[in-house]
């Protein structure tokens, strides 16, 4: 079920038609139920993180949004935003590949546009503009010649997004994107993020296990834990009172030079404190 | 030029049949090859090569086509590989599975060159299909040949884009809809193909060498898939070419100018160029501009 936050109904979104809409979604893989009554609204340029532990049910959560995960219950509906593109990017945590296969960072952002579609393509202009154009837009057109299997973390997930962009896309998944990222490199990527929300009008949802380093630009996120969810901004959400409910049991939330720091436990002396680097929600 | 090319080279029948075959086998395994390699399914390549064995013995005992029985039963060890691994399957399952299919079709062709070897007493049977030989390819082979590389080649361009970027990410492909089972399966049966047409080039023991080995060349020297196919397939050409060359030629070669097999010569070559392939090194990245890119945007 979606926790109801302790001053009243779930959390608005801003205004306008969401071009995401989750409902109640229920999910088990197995026998194991992974997600209960999970709900969210994602408006058009906004950006919504999606945190919690490892295992709580974030890609289980992306991988039915984007289809591959049939629902026990509830539903998932994209609409067309107001450029009328309608349309799902996907951005994986890693991609591993060998430096020796012969595979252009505008290789693969070209992919994202056709790679779905049978045959070569012929080559043409008009393909590789597009590539270097969103290669440009990710501040990694100097890759455009590079080796996809020679780039660093940060290199690779900024080319994966252009990839996500070249569907154009009305909404944007990211999965982890900033795990195995040095701080500069995530924050690198997080700007980014905000940018194209802002500047191209693409809904992002990005899964972390790290509030922090979404803070600067994330409008609204969904906490999941136990299967549940609560929605609604940083602040609303991550409070003790909040978390607490939707854990079951006493959460503690500390805030320090603005950094958020959760401690998830049962009051004892060797509760568990989390800042995102553990995996012990 | 006699001491370059022996007497009668270029206007031998049974040269000209090996140049055409072999070039048209060598051009139909670069796409293929290609992404056997960066799919790391060399392991896959060679399994399905000892099963066409199996076909290859079949065909020698009960007296059809050789690059029928390849085909078919390298078609079969591909279609029981596929069925036995599950979607998306990681790559050291589904050696385990190859790995059980190909020891299983070793057993049988055992016991059909071991049948062929003591019912005909043809013991150079056995030398044919697991090593070939470009000079004997027969009439019933050859015109199936080219058709046969032709269906290859037109596949692999149909499956180009959504085969390389399953290549490339099994989640990017999921989530652009690929079907990776569909894929996956198509791969394979092209892959047998190949290296059926292979197994009846050079046998079916060397057949990895002229898929794989072009392939990696390709993929050192090419900077992108196209130009990698490309290397792949000047690289199994000239080869084989270069071999037909030098096994005519070792007719005249002391001592006793019986002649070398042909792919001996081939697979020399090709491992000849994959070993001068690793002395050049590719420029793997841009150079990198100064500060960051979003900071200099303000």
């Amino acid at each position: 079920m979606t926790a109801e936050l302790p001053f009243g109904a779930p959390q608005a979104p801003p205004a306008g038609p969401p071009v995401l809409e989750v409902a109640g979604l229920s999910v088990r893989l197995g026998r194991r139920p992974v997600l209960s009554g999970v709900s969210l609204q994602l408006q058009e340029g906004e950006v919504m993180g999606l945190i919690g532990a490892n295992g709580a049910g974030k890609t289980t959560l992306l991988r039915t949004i984007l289809g591959l995960q049939v629902p026990e219950a509830g539903d998932v509906v994209l609409r067309t935003n107001s450029r009328g593109k309608k349309g799902v990017g996907y951005v994986p945590q890693k991609i591993n590949l060998s430096a020796d296969l012969p595979l252009r960072t505008r290789d693969l952002v070209a992919l994202g546009a056709d790679g779905h579609r049978l045959g070569p393509g012929w080559p043409g202009n008009k393909r590789w503009r597009l590539a270097d154009d969103l290669l440009d837009a990710v501040g990694a057109g100097h890759l455009a010649q590079a080796r996809v299997g020679a780039l660093s973390g940060g290199e690779q997930q900024r080319a994966l997004i252009a990839h996500a962009m070249a569907g154009q896309p009305s909404l944007v998944l990211l999965d982890e994107p900033l795990a195995n990222l040095d701080l500069r490199a995530a924050r690198e990527v997080v700007l980014l993020l905000g940018r194209l929300a802002s500047a191209q009008g693409v809904a992002v949802l990005v899964s972390t296990h790290d509030i922090n380093p979404l803070l600067p630009v994330m409008d609204r996120l969904v906490y999941l834990a136990n299967g549940r969810s609560v929605t609604g901004t940083p602040q609303e959400v991550v409070r003790g009172d909040v978390l607490t409910r939707l854990y079951g049991h006493h959460v503690d939330v500390l805030r320090a030079h603005g950094r958020v720091i959760v401690s998830v436990g049962d009051d004892g002396p060797d509760d568990p404190v989390w800042d995102g680097s553990g995996s012990d929600l | 030029m006699k001491w370059l090319f022996a007497p009668g080279l270029f206007s031998s029948g049974p040269v000209l049949q090996a140049a055409v075959v072999g070039v048209v086998v060598a051009v139909a395994c670069a796409p293929v090859g290609v992404f056997t390699v960066a799919r790391g399914q060399s392991f896959a390549g060679h399994a399905f090569a000892d099963i066409a064995s199996t076909g290859g013995s079949a065909a020698a005992l009960f007296g059809f086509s050789p690059l029928l029985g390849f085909l078919g039963m390298a078609l079969a060890g591909a279609s029981a590989t596929e069925a036995l691994s599950a979607p998306g399957a990681h790559a050291r399952d589904r050696d385990l599975v190859t790995g059980t299919v190909f020891g299983a079709a070793l057993g049988l062709s055992a016991l059909l060159l071991y049948l062929q070897s003591t019912e005909q007493s043809t013991g150079g049977t056995v030398v044919s299909v697991l090593f070939g030989s470009l000079f004997v390819v027969g009439p019933e082979t050859w015109p199936l040949v080219v058709p046969a590389a032709t269906l290859a080649l037109v596949a692999s361009a149909v499956l180009y884009r959504p085969l390389l970027l399953a290549t490339i990410s099994s989640e990017l492909a999921v989530a652009r809809r690929v079907r990776l089972r569909w894929m996956s399966a198509a791969h394979s049966a092209v892959l047998a193909t190949c290296v059926a047409l292979s197994a009846v080039t050079i046998g079916a023991v060397l057949s990895t060498a002229l898929l794989v080995g072009p392939a990696a060349v390709g993929s050192r020297l090419g900077r992108t898939p196209p130009q990698a196919i490309a290397w792949a397939a000047a690289t199994g050409a000239g080869c084989t070419l270069a071999g037909i060359w030098l096994a005519y030629d070792s007719y005249e070669w002391p001592p006793r100018g019986q002649g070398w097999p042909v792919s001996f010569f081939v697979v020399t070559l090709v491992v000849a160029a994959y070993g001068a392939s690793r002395m050049y090194r590719p420029k793997l990245r841009a150079p990198r501009l100064g500060g960051h890119p979003l900071e200099d945007r303000g």
